[in-house]
């Protein structure tokens, strides 16, 4: 049993070096599973069981068929020297359930397992190099009892892929491919972070028992209860998203469509549009139909209230005049300079705030960074997610700042 | 454990289960641990807990979990409002706090005198917070009762399934208590045994044909909403009853015509558009 135990603490380190994040509590449940013998001296079993116990989530599935073939393939190739020093009891309980019974009689014929153990250490010690083929000595092919690929079915496997056994492998399948793509998608701290943007208001149905006005109202009553009800808090906060696409932004897609997925499920009241570089007179809601569907910002402005919290999302890196100058803008003729439209979201929403996904370390490399951060009265975050925290905070409380 | 023979799944006359997921079931069964089924929709999570419970003969509780759940529900619900009613009325239910008390399906599960099943089914659509409150209580299967002042306790530790269907990430602490299957849409040879077991006397042409139809429907692309083990059997129950042949399935098929009851297998507009128009074009 030890040196299974050392195998399987060996495939343990073999997965969190890769990157498949397995932990200890999981692996003591797999020696617990082992020890209750929920699968018996069956590869495939065991690979189910330990799949259904390492692995989490469906895109890890492939990264571990991988792992697991790269190995366990490993494993098979037992070095000759490792060989000889393997327990017989373990080794005889092993082969002997992988034996069809015409084996076993072959075995026998050969004069049982113990006889061909024996033969077996003498062959390797009598053997002085590597040698394929012939019909004594250990090695790949040929026809003698030991070696690889081998046609005596009295054999022991001895390295490499076997002769016909354990040909179809489930995990070099890799049936998962499709699900692994290679996406850290973490959302769940960033929706963590998003959940402090909590304002609780009452609206709706009244589910909720009104302790004090019940108690109020039952002492008017002469002591007699007299029941008030009450709407239960729930999040309304509303949220105006304005992104930042294509160009530098690129670069930050991952971020963003988290970012983004994130908010959806956090906030029911979202609305989002997305711009170029710098807000001009006009914005859009569908990235490929830019040029046709474009929605005035005045429209955007005039049609949400001063309870909305602005989020401006982008790098904030441009040339300056597309910032200072009227027809600034690298794409299109702009009668106003981008800085008064961004004037205009400043006056008519008291909370906002711009997240930007460059490090806020590089931030006073780029003038127009620093430019939109003055802007925002220090109201600029790094897109990370303790950045995000004090950015949900300030859009509460638009007193707290951010100083890099 | 009892007889280990005895409480091993293997499907049942009406769920086929392929090994790998004989593997994950009777291994969680074994271990005493939750096991979290994950999949398409329609390949057969939420049927898992009752085909479990019925080839392991034991009782079934079902939790189903909505966006307003509360992990107290599942637990127990304390009835405050109408214990003061009673009071004020003179009823004498009012000096047992018991009375209102209202079990929830996990301390229903946690009181049978015989090892049960209990299916919390799509905990995604909880508050995101939902499974870190149930870390606990599937561990060491066990909670405190506040009014009651004591602690609950399962006799024997239920089997728990735990199906998602994906809309929020678990936590990892409660993902490590897990036991994870993911149930893949079936290969042709399984999705055969499926029907098979749900229609015994199904022509073989027909299913064949059928069959080929409904791959073929998957393997389109850009489809929206693929077909799923339910809908294709909701798809030849409709077949029989509106008494379609093989033949006309696959005449059908050459004349590039869209099969019958197609609205059974595609439940999207767009998606029915897109393939009516592929057909049209006669793409196969």
């Amino acid at each position: 049993m030890l040196l299974i135990h050392q195998m399987l603490t060996n495939f343990f380190y073999h997965l969190r070096e890769n990157n498949l994040k397995v932990n200890l509590r999981e692996h003591l449940t797999l020696l617990e599973a082992l020890n209750k013998e929920v699968v018996v001296y069956n590869t495939e079993d065991f690979y189910f069981l330990s799949r259904a116990i390492y692995v989490k989530h469906e895109q890890n599935l492939d990264l571990f068929d991988r792992l697991f073939s790269q190995f366990f393939d490993g494993v098979e190739e037992v070095r000759v020297e490792d060989f000889l020093k393997i327990d017989d009891s373990w080794l005889i309980k092993k082969f002997l359930s992988e034996l069809s019974e015409e084996e076993k009689e072959a075995i026998k014929a050969a004069g049982g397992l113990d006889e061909l153990l024996e033969r077996l250490r003498k062959t390797i010690e009598e053997q002085k190099e590597r040698h394929e083929g012939g019909t004594k000595w250990v090695g790949t092919g040929g026809t003698s009892p030991f070696g690889n690929g081998g046609y005596n079915p009295a054999g022991i496997r001895i390295g490499g892929k076997g002769g016909g056994k354990n040909a179809a492998k489930i995990w070099d399948k890799r049936e998962f491919k499709n699900y692994d793509d290679n996406l850290e998608l973490n959302t769940r701290n960033t929706q963590m972070a998003l959940r402090l943007l909590r304002i609780l208001t009452r609206e709706g149905v009244e589910d909720e028992l009104n302790l004090e006005e019940t108690i109020d109202r039952t002492c008017n009553n002469a002591g007699f209860l007299d029941i008030k009800m009450q709407a239960s808090k729930q999040n309304r906060v509303k949220i105006l998203l304005l992104l930042d696409v294509g160009g530098s932004m690129d670069d930050f897609v991952e971020e963003c469509s988290m970012l983004f997925s994130s908010a959806k499920h956090q906030f029911k009241n979202l609305e989002f549009y997305y711009f170029h570089n710098c807000v001009y007179e006009n914005m859009w809601k569908d990235n490929n139909r830019r040029y046709e569907d474009k929605i005035s910002t005045w429209d955007v402005l005039n049609k949400y209230n001063k309870d909305y919290k602005v989020i401006f999302v982008g790098d904030a890196s441009m040339s300056p005049w597309e910032l200072s100058e009227p027809r600034g803008s690298v794409e299109h003729f702009n009668a106003e300079a981008g800085t008064v439209w961004l004037e205009r979201f400043r006056d008519k929403f008291p909370n906002l705030i711009w997240l930007n996904p460059i490090n806020d370390g590089y931030w006073q490399y780029t003038h127009t960074i620093q430019e939109i951060r003055k802007w925002s009265d220090n109201r600029m975050f790094p897109l990370t997610i303790s950045g995000l925290e004090k950015a949900m905070k300030c859009l509460k409380n638009s007193k707290l700042k951010f100083n890099s | 454990m009892e007889n280990k023979q005895n409480a091993s799944f293997q499907g049942t006359s009406n769920y086929v289960a392929t090994r790998e997921l004989q593997t994950a079931v009777n291994a969680a069964v074994a271990l005493q641990r939750p096991l979290l089924i994950k999949g398409e929709p329609g390949t057969g999570k939420t049927l898992l807990a009752f085909e479990v419970a019925k080839a392991l003969n034991k009782q079934l509780f079902t939790w189903h979990v909505k966006s307003t759940t509360t992990a107290q529900q599942g637990l127990y619900e304390y009835d405050a409002v109408s214990r003061l009613r009673d009071s004020q009325l003179g009823d004498d239910r009012v000096h047992h706090v018991e009375n209102y008390i209202k079990k929830g399906k996990i301390w229903e599960a946690f009181e049978t005198d015989e090892q049960s099943v209990l299916l919390i089914d799509e905990i995604d659509k909880a508050d995101i917070e939902f499974p870190n409150d149930l870390l606990q209580e599937l561990d060491r299967m066990e909670f405190y009762c506040y009014e009651l002042k004591r602690t609950i306790k399962a006799k024997h530790r239920p089997i728990i399934i735990i199906t998602s269907n994906n809309e929020k990430e678990l936590p990892d602490a409660f993902l490590r208590r897990c036991f994870f299957h993911f149930i893949r849409f079936p290969d042709k040879e399984t999705m055969q045994q499926i029907v098979d077991v749900h229609y015994p006397k199904l022509e073989e042409t027909l299913l064949t044909n059928a069959l080929k139809t409904f791959f073929g429907i998957r393997e389109v692309k850009n489809i929206k909403k693929k077909p799923s083990t339910s809908e294709l059997i909701d798809w030849l129950r409709l077949l029989l009853v509106g008494k379609v042949s093989a033949e006309d399935l696959e005449d059908l098929n050459k004349m590039n015509e869209i099969p019958p009851y197609l609205g059974a297998l595609l439940k999207n507009e767009s998606d029915y558009d897109l393939f009516k128009a592929l057909r049209e074009k006669g793409v196969k």
